[in-house]
């Protein structure tokens, strides 16, 4: 076992290329032990090539990633989830064909303590009753919220060290997204699960997390304790979408206003 | 139009059964093709060439080398299985990613190598082998049935209920199916994709392999053999090309027809059948009995 805060996942000087072009210019960042840690940024800065790079779908051109004190940049994505790490991609990538206790079910595919999966069915029941309703459903048919839950429960099936979420919000409404943020704070608390969370809900993202960075166009800006981060004008203006203070902000605001 | 025939019941019922027997065949290939496509999306024109290799390997244990025919017959399957899980894990997966018209390409080569391989190693003679079918029948009620048809239809539902298990039940089989569906999630999921992939081509080789050994007491084996492999991509069509259940039935279906233009209609009718039924499905219903549509929820 790590001991709580010392780092679980080591990210240094990542360079990803997609092609001829690249989308991460050298990032680093650490996940600490048992802890929440969220990526910020919008639409392209390269939130998600960050998570693809370390689950093993990219293959990083420069740079390491360190899980547990291993090297795992090289891996295949099969590989990475059986070191512990599950990755919850974006855009609710269920298996349609198969019924939402299936789904599950395939969250185990690597284990193979029979009794212990089946507890685990019930604890993934407990945190999202609705699903229980839904298990002999085809996971296809069942609402986005209802998605969002069954990816979320499907890879904790898979017992991870460290649980990757891509955008959860995604698509769902205000209080869904509450719920389910409610969630992912319940599974960092019951068991201890480090957490590395990518958002453009920049709010509710920060309130749940630990730590924070913000990423622009394949760089770290920003980076600091949640807390503090909340507070930071420049957050508030770009990522929070309060009204900033500053003139220049006042401005801003004007401008884009006139626009419509 | 040919003299009219009387139908009588008794007529009707053999041609049934014989035209289900071969459409047993067409449905196990059409099995093979839909297994390789729903999984990795390729059309693999081999298939019915592979089948013709698991013709001569049954006919090499059982013939030449005189082994007991299930022995042989299992031997076979297993050979021709690991046959298909090397062809995908040194050939088919360089290509994907590649376009649908590569893969075309490579398979219709493919075939031609194999065919040409089975010429030069067993001859282009056609040969044959004894099973405990051969030449004898069944009577049911004034009817004459063949064992050897009665054995393709009994075979063929025990395999596909073999197959319904493994997919709904084990383990593996659900990853294959999870595999199917979304690649990257299986993936995240600890599956070894690359692997189980070879495994759904080793199973669709294996499927042929038993195709071949059912066939061989009604046809001969020879190098040609795998042309029936059209026949069977008219049946994969006919049942939605991606329904396993569609396959087996569309199949079943174009052999009837088959069995029933070469009785009812003038010569020349039986061999185009399959053909015809192909045209007719991709003009007037393309999607197929049993094809479904999917959309991605967003």
């Amino acid at each position: 076992m790590t001991a709580d805060g010392v780092p679980i996942l080591r990210v240094h000087n990542l360079e990803t290329y997609y092609g001829p072009i690249q989308a991460l210019h050298g990032i680093s960042l650490e996940v600490p032990c048992g802890r929440i840690v969220t990526v910020l940024g919008a639409n392209g800065a390269g939130k998600t090539t960050v998570l693809r790079t370390i689950s093993g779908v990219i293959t990083p051109e420069r740079g390491q990633v360190q899980f547990a004190g291993r090297n795992i940049g090289k891996l295949s994505p099969d590989q990475v989830m059986r070191a512990g790490i599950c990755h919850v991609p974006e855009g609710r990538e269920v298996f349609p064909f198969l019924t939402v206790d299936e789904n599950l079910r395939m969250g185990a595919y690597t284990r193979t303590d029979k009794d212990a999966i089946e507890r685990d069915i019930q604890t993934c029941f407990d945190y999202f009753p609705i699903l229980k309703t839904r298990a002999t459903q085809r996971a296809g048919l069942l609402s986005g919220g209802e998605q969002q839950m069954l990816v979320i429960s499907r890879a904790l099936m898979g017992r991870p060290k460290l649980l990757l979420l891509d955008e959860p919000s995604l698509g769902l409404s205000p209080l869904l997204i509450l719920q389910i943020f409610e969630i992912i704070r319940r599974i960092n608390r019951d068991h201890g699960m480090s957490i590395l969370l990518v958002e453009q809900n920049a709010n509710i993202a920060l309130q749940t997390a630990d730590f924070g960075y913000v990423l622009e166009v394949g760089r770290v800006v920003i980076s600091g304790d949640s807390a503090e981060l909340l507070q930071r004008e420049d957050i508030k203006e770009f990522y929070l979408g309060q009204r900033g203070t500053s003139a220049r902000a006042a401005q801003r605001w004007k401008r884009k206003a006139s626009w419509h | 139009m040919g003299n009219p025939r009387l139908v009588d019941p008794a007529r009707l019922v053999q041609l049934t059964v014989s035209g289900a027997s071969s459409g047993c065949i067409y449905g196990l290939i059409a099995l093979g093709f839909v297994l390789v496509y729903k999984a990795t999306e390729m059309v693999n024109f081999a298939q019915g060439e592979i089948m013709m290799l698991g013709g001569f390997t049954a006919y090499t244990l059982i013939a030449k080398a005189g082994l007991n025919y299930w022995l042989g017959a299992g031997l076979t399957v297993v050979i021709i299985a690991a046959f298909g899980f090397l062809l995908d894990l040194l050939v088919l997966r360089r290509l994907i990613g590649q376009k649908q018209f590569s893969v075309v390409m490579l398979t219709f080569g493919l075939a031609s190598i194999f065919r040409a391989v089975a010429g030069m190693g067993w001859g282009y003679d056609p040969v044959g082998f004894v099973t405990p079918f051969t030449n004898k029948v069944v009577r049911v009620g004034g009817i004459v049935l063949s064992e050897t048809s009665m054995s393709i239809i009994v075979g063929t539902v025990l395999l596909c209920t073999a197959l319904y298990l493994f997919f709904a039940r084990t383990r593996m089989g659900l990853a294959m199916q999870a595999a199917s569906q979304n690649q990257l999630a299986a993936y995240y999921m600890g599956v070894p994709v690359k692997t189980v992939f070879s495994l759904v081509w080793a199973i669709s080789a294996g499927i042929a392999a038993i195709a071949a050994v059912l066939l061989a007491p009604v046809a001969m084996v020879d190098v040609n053999m795998g042309l029936i492999g059209m026949n069977a991509f008219a049946g994969a069509v006919l049942g939605g090309f991606g329904s396993i259940p569609g396959a087996v039935i569309g199949g079943v279906v174009v052999g009837v027809v088959e069995q029933m233009a070469g009785y009812f209609l003038p010569a020349g009718f039986q061999e185009t059948s399959a053909n015809l039924v192909l045209l007719a499905v991709l003009i007037i219903y393309p999607q197929g009995l049993f094809g479904t549509l999917t959309r991605k929820r967003v």
